[in-house]
């Protein structure tokens, strides 16, 4: 499970949120939203731990965490299959055939990851959370670029992670019909700018 | 990790992977630096050493950025940092690949070229005994040096005037070698000098790109 408490996350040294605490438990998904810049990608980065909670704790096992950013990590001259299979030895997860399958791979398994469309690498971006095995999905704007059958084609693979005891925190802007979703409006932590009017900035 | 190395292979042969880069330039090298010189024998064949493990360091500097960098620019370093190999692993590993598609292959055609610089006929075995030992530390001293630029646009200037001074005394032992192996003379000392470099940067280096690279990431 993951458990936040009081937690405050920082951008290039400027705090964005802060006052956060809250729990997901095994099972349950948290939509994040939030106008642009107000924290999202930030808060997703520190629970994966790719940088240190500027205040607080963040209760997330590291080997749990299966992370998709925007950019989704794939080698354009390797295959669709080769790109799978390398997460999915890396991570020590399960075959990739279930993944290629959930989201609609199957076709594209033996063409170059450089020749997909946008949506189709999304697609691809997509299904390394399947091979990682890892029960914690934090998804930052997972559904950029999908069209509305993948769209729900992803809310199944996720309704089914969520089914099978994982959890997912997810930063979209757009519905993707999980009604058990709880929905957290991060505007009330934005945490205030305070202009700095020091040099001390610069020297942090 | 084997499944990391075998990517990394994979992706340095494929269409713009960027093998043969450091190896045609260390080749343009030793065919040009002969033309320029101009026929005189003896100078040559002096100068021939330094020439070689120059060409060589310089080579391995050209390639030096695309360790980190290709793989930040697309996403997968943050994949991998929350990936369950730890990213010293990861830097050991990458630093490895580096070697094995240029250090290697270089040490591999050295000794074709060295004919060409009228390197004396002694001095060939030791030529390539210190670039097998020497340019190990090239690769993981160059690792350290794309960790620490790593989320710098165009760093590769940086980047270059950061590890350059780390290479010198690569450079000078690895010369040394391979001159007094061509005159004769007794080689332990700068031998057993260029593999301790090597080592030792083989052991302490992967673990701070690591932890430039978790700072870079941040």
């Amino acid at each position: 499970m993951l458990s936040l408490s009081n937690l405050a996350v920082a951008r290039g040294g400027v705090t964005v949120l802060r006052g956060l605490t809250l729990a997901v438990l095994p099972g349950q998904a948290l939509i994040l939203r939030g106008p642009n810049g107000s924290g999202k990608t930030t808060l997703l980065r520190t629970l994966a731990g790719l940088q240190p909670p500027a205040e607080g704790t963040c209760d997330l096992p590291a080997d749990s965490v299966a992370y998709a950013a925007h950019a989704d990590g794939l080698k354009s001259t390797l295959t669709v299959a080769e790109n799978l299979s390398f997460w999915s030895r890396i991570y020590g997860g399960p075959a990739i055939d279930r993944a290629v399958g959930a989201l609609n791979l199957t076709q594209l398994a033996r063409r170059r990851a450089g020749e997909l469309s946008a949506g189709q690498k999304r697609r691809l971006g997509l299904a390394r959370l399947l091979v990682t095995g890892r029960p914690a999905w934090l998804l930052d704007e997972p559904t950029v670029s999908l069209d509305a059958a993948s769209v729900a084609l992803f809310a199944a693979v996720v309704r089914d992670h969520l089914g099978a005891g994982g959890l997912a925190v997810i930063a979209t802007h757009v519905d993707l019909g999980l009604p058990e979703a709880t929905i957290l409006d991060l505007d009330p932590y934005r945490a205030r700018v305070i202009q700095s009017t020091g040099f001390d900035e610069a020297f942090a | 990790m084997k499944a990391l190395l075998l990517r990394d292979l994979a992706l340095a042969f494929r269409s713009g992977g960027g093998f043969g880069l450091g190896l045609a330039f260390f080749f343009l090298l030793s065919v040009l630096v002969p033309l320029g010189v101009g026929p005189e024998g003896g100078t040559l064949g002096r100068i021939a050493p330094g020439i070689l493990w120059v060409g060589a360091l310089l080579a391995c500097l050209l390639s030096l950025d695309r360790i980190f960098a290709l793989d930040f620019e697309d996403g997968s370093l943050d994949l991998l940092a929350t990936a369950p190999i730890p990213l010293e692993a990861v830097v050991a590993i990458k630093a490895l690949a580096h070697w094995l598609v240029t250090g290697l292959p270089l040490t591999l055609i050295a000794p074709g070229l060295g004919v060409f610089l009228n390197l004396p006929p002694g001095g060939h075995q030791w030529l390539v005994l210190s670039l097998l030992l020497g340019t190990p530390a090239l690769s993981v001293i160059g690792a350290f040096g794309a960790a620490l630029t790593v989320g710098l646009r165009r760093g590769g200037l940086l980047l270059s005037l950061l590890v350059l001074p780390l290479y010198v005394p690569t450079l000078i032992f690895g010369g040394e070698v391979v001159r007094r192996g061509a005159e004769g003379m007794a080689l332990g000392t700068p031998l057993a000098l260029l593999a301790a470099i090597s080592l030792g940067a083989a052991a302490l280096l992967p673990f701070a790109a690591a932890s430039a690279i978790r700072v870079n990431l941040r």
